[in-house]
């Protein structure tokens, strides 16, 4: 006969199981994010990794053809809110309350957005985030870096966010 | 430079400039065009930036609230294109860095968004963001958020 297991073992699971879930299943329910086409490619404790396909119709610049940045900040936002869930860890509402990013170097039409966020430190109300967007492989090579801050809701209720 | 490229541009800002029609401008930018903006003139001759509410650009569904991300690639779409119409950039304008305070939820609904440039120099510009709400039922518009944009002007290669 096994030990019922302890609480925190079982906060635990749910957490791996939550974060299971935002792997599979975030994308689908913030409909932008299926909109645009993104995918959740890995998600870690507090880490999570997101991928924006490369479209024409997200294109800013067509002499150049480069990449809107404002389609690149969709995926920062997205990528950033999907950390602080990871790093939460259960259904919890969220509102991004600012976002910086600074572009720095310009993305190039050919190749896949990647972003990593990381959710470095959790308060009671207040969750802070960094990011990166690279393309392809080159990770070394950062297109924009941004910071933000999302507010967490008192509400016991779950009222959206998951 | 591309000259047909950069002649459509100069041809878009002409449309508006003469007749209040961005259309053109708009379609020279496809993510503009994808998102769904569209441009009017406001009493003071002044361009005001509209995002008509789809389905595709909600994020939280269960409130329903638009995606933050939304709110911010519209800002930035204001902002660039704010610059193209009031001042003669002769291509589309390099973004050096972007922040916005969010500062209430926006609700399922269409946006708005109004432009300043606020410092114009010889290399850089800054741009100021408001972006409203208006519901219809109160007589107050609700700023959603204000962002703001840094650009690098055009200059010819020396």
């Amino acid at each position: 006969m096994t030990a019922p297991a302890s609480p925190t073992a079982r906060s635990a699971d749910a957490a791996t199981a939550f974060r299971t879930l935002l792997l599979q299943r975030y994308v689908d329910l913030v409909r932008h994010c299926a909109a645009l086409g993104m995918t959740v490619d890995a998600v870690d404790t507090e880490r999570v990794r997101m991928r924006l396909p490369c479209r024409p119709e997200f294109i800013g610049d067509t002499e150049h053809a480069l990449l809107h940045n404002g389609v690149i900040t969709s995926l920062i936002d997205s990528a950033c809110g999907c950390a602080v869930g990871a790093r939460i860890g259960k259904p919890q509402r969220i509102a991004t309350l600012d976002l910086r990013v600074d572009y720095l170097r310009a993305a190039t039409f050919g190749a896949d957005l990647l972003c990593e966020a990381e959710c470095y430190r959790l308060a009671r109300s207040i969750a802070f985030v960094r990011a990166q967007v690279w393309q392809g492989s080159a990770e070394t090579t950062p297109i924009a870096h941004a910071v933000a801050a999302f507010i967490l809701s008192t509400s016991t209720t779950n009222s959206g966010f998951l | 430079m591309n000259a047909a490229l950069n002649a459509a541009l100069d041809d878009a800002r002409a449309a508006w400039r003469s007749t209040g029609d961005a259309s053109a401008l708009v379609a020279h930018i496809p993510y503009a065009a994808w998102l769904g903006l569209h441009i009017t003139r406001a009493a003071d001759g002044a361009p005001v930036f509209h995002l008509p509410f789809r389905d595709t650009l909600i994020g939280n569904y269960k409130l329903p609230a638009l995606h933050g991300g939304v709110t911010a690639g519209f800002a930035e779409n204001a902002a660039t294109l704010h610059l193209l119409l009031v001042q003669d950039e002769p291509r589309i304008p390099k973004t050096v860095d972007f922040s916005i305070d969010y500062l209430r939820s926006a609700h399922a609904a269409d946006l708005q968004a109004e432009c300043t440039v606020e410092r114009l120099g010889h290399r850089v510009a800054q741009v100021q963001v408001r972006v409203i709400q208006d519901d219809g039922k109160e007589a107050a518009r609700r700023t959603i958020a204000l962002a703001r944009m840094h650009f690098i002007l055009y200059s010819p290669e020396p």
